[in-house]
């Protein structure tokens, strides 16, 4: 490392400025090179894929001696998708860091700084962080459903189709759901731009307001639970209607807006906020 | 004054600049501008607003009052900021687990610049041996260096460096003096804000010294040491004792010097010349001792420093003002 008094090159990029595919590219060079990435990313394909094996060998080793009841309850997507639990929070907790730990490492005054308008920043994490997702969930639901159905193949009261009426919608919304857990996780992480804040709003949001219905009356519960994020978004996947559930439509939707609702008050926070 | 291109007005214009963080006035109608092409001084004692100027320049921060213009306009307005401005900013802004090859990539791809010319930041720099390491194992003076390359990605032809040599080793602030000489041969306007006089005294054209989030002075260097300095001179005589009871009057005042010579405070050089020829007492030697620029910068901010917690308090206006 020697002293010296160098001169700047001249920088040779004639109309470069900042657009929206640049902050895209940007934001996904700074995406795939930490290393809780690949590391957050890996674990969640994993388990995604290896959590519904012990469900799958279990019902197919203990089918014989099971119960009427013990047979009735399962179906072959509730073997096939318990993965979902797990992965929504491999993709929350990143989904989170991805705003925060700008923030805790100060990375944000560069990011900022490069790009003062802030906005396409937050859309550009969005956009990568859910094609990202999605690339990513939709493979490791259709591993889940095929390798589950190969396990029990045994077994012609749990074998379905995968073009049977609602199976395909259920194995590939559940990697929609996980997406848009995803992109409210950054939302989030945006809101509260610490990252124990917004893993704690997270695991609030997905997994203390619900058991917390169970307190109410039955009645408030059937008329409020149906509402909640969580509940909304997990009937995207529910094969079949239950009583005081929405439809995976209006569940969708309704999900869908819960991370309308955090994007905007991401983007009205982060505009006004000083970095 | 609005133009596109070509734009030939001050680089930086503040006006009644003034930010509040909670209670807490940081920066107090702050106005000056930064002119082109010379190296501009921003100097204050710890705690007088400087990195919160810098940052609401670069519009990290809003300003609760007042407003702040980069080339005419608002940083944020600008197309493509890193060509208008490059800034190191004090806090470091480095995601400590990305390398700084990744980092710069990252910011180089935000405006479309082309891969090559995060190589060749690297290379001036010279981070090229650690350039694939994370920069959470950087040295202090790594990371000076790589924020350094942060801000010249863009060739920008105003730089912004916030405390540059602050705890750097001496061949880290070596470095940095020597690239601030660069950027100044180069052409560039160059605002580098310090506490140490000392080192605006090595590089800096003009200077913009605040205290309390207020200015004191917006000058050049060498009218800042003339204004700031006290009446000084030396003066060398074989009758000492006589001269002194001749120049004894209110305000002045005499410090030993070496044997034979005493530093008369509080007169001009050629008052103590008349009065010695009046007495007819024999001098040696007659100097005026110019301040250095530290003594100046801390006669100007000796009542600006920042005493504990802030505590709001009435300031008073400092009477040695310079407009």
């Amino acid at each position: 490392m020697s002293a010296v008094a160098p001169s700047v090159p001249k920088l040779d990029a004639p109309g470069a400025r900042v657009t929206f595919p640049h902050v895209l590219l940007a934001e996904w060079t700074k995406f795939r090179t930490v290393r809780s990435t690949a590391w957050s990313l890996g674990v969640g394909f994993l388990l995604t894929t290896a959590i519904p094996l012990i469900p799958a060998f279990v019902t197919d080793s203990h089918w014989a001696t099971m119960s009427a009841q013990d047979r009735a309850n399962r179906t072959p997507l509730n073997i096939a998708l318990p993965g979902v639990f797990i992965a929504q929070l491999a993709i929350a907790v990143l989904g989170v860091l991805m705003i925060t730990a700008e923030y805790s490492t100060g990375s944000s005054r560069s990011t900022f700084a490069a790009v003062p308008k802030r906005l396409p920043v937050l859309w550009a994490k969005l956009l990568d962080y859910a094609l990202v997702t999605i690339v990513l969930m939709v493979p490791a639901f259709l591993i889940s459903f095929f390798e589950t159905q190969a396990i029990l193949g045994n077994i012609p009261e749990l074998q379905v189709s995968f073009g049977a009426p609602g199976i395909a919608r259920c194995v590939l919304m559940a990697a929609v759901y996980i997406t848009l857990v995803g992109v409210l996780a950054v939302a989030l992480g945006a809101i509260v731009r610490n990252t124990a804040g917004g893993i704690a709003l997270y695991v609030a949001i997905f997994f203390v307001i619900p058991p917390l219905t169970l307190t109410l009356p039955t009645s408030w519960q059937n008329a409020i639970q149906q509402y909640l994020p969580s509940e909304a978004g997990q009937q995207m996947f529910a094969l079949r209607h239950a009583d005081h559930t929405l439809t995976p439509l209006a569940g969708g939707l309704l999900f869908a807006g819960y991370c309308a609702l955090a994007i905007a008050i991401a983007a009205v926070l982060l505009r006004r906020r000083d970095v | 004054m609005l133009t596109e291109r070509g734009y030939g007005g001050p680089v930086i214009e503040a006006h009644e600049l003034t930010k509040n963080y909670g209670e807490k006035r940081a920066v107090d109608g702050l106005s000056f501008t930064v002119q082109p092409g010379i190296v501009t001084g921003f100097l204050g004692p710890n705690g007088s607003g400087k990195s919160t100027t810098m940052r609401l320049i670069l519009g990290l921060d809003a300003p609760t009052q007042g407003s702040v213009t980069v080339n005419g306009r608002p940083y944020r307005e600008h197309a493509a900021p890193l060509i208008e401005v490059g800034a190191l900013l004090e806090a470091r802004s480095v995601h400590s687990g990305r390398s700084a090859y990744n980092h710069l990539l990252a910011l180089a791809q935000t405006h479309g610049f082309p891969k090559r010319r995060v190589d060749e930041m690297i290379d001036l720099v010279g981070l090229r041996e650690v350039a694939r390491k994370r920069a959470g194992q950087f040295s202090l003076g790594m990371g000076q260096r790589l924020g350094i390359a942060a801000a010249l990605l863009g060739d920008p032809k105003t730089v912004l460096l916030d405390e540059p040599v602050n705890g750097l080793d001496p061949e880290g602030i070596h470095w940095i003096r020597n690239l601030l000489k660069g950027l100044a041969a180069d052409g560039k306007t160059v605002f580098v804000s310090s506490h140490l006089m000392s080192e605006m005294a090595l590089t800096a054209d003009h200077l913009i010294v605040i205290g309390r989030g207020k200015l004191i002075a917006d000058t050049s260097v060498d009218a800042f040491v003339a204004s700031a300095s006290e009446k000084v001179v030396l003066v060398r005589s074989p009758d000492l004792t006589r001269l002194r009871e001749q120049l004894a009057g209110p305000g002045v005042t005499f410090v030993d010097a070496e044997r034979g010579a005493v530093e008369v405070h509080g007169l001009t050089a050629e008052q103590v010349g008349d009065a010695a020829a009046a007495a007819g007492v024999a001098l040696h030697e007659l100097t005026p001792q110019q301040a250095s620029l530290e003594e100046a910068f801390m006669n100007l901010t000796k009542d600006e420093v920042e005493y504990g917690a802030g505590r709001p308090q009435p300031e008073p206006e400092p009477e040695e003002a310079v407009a």
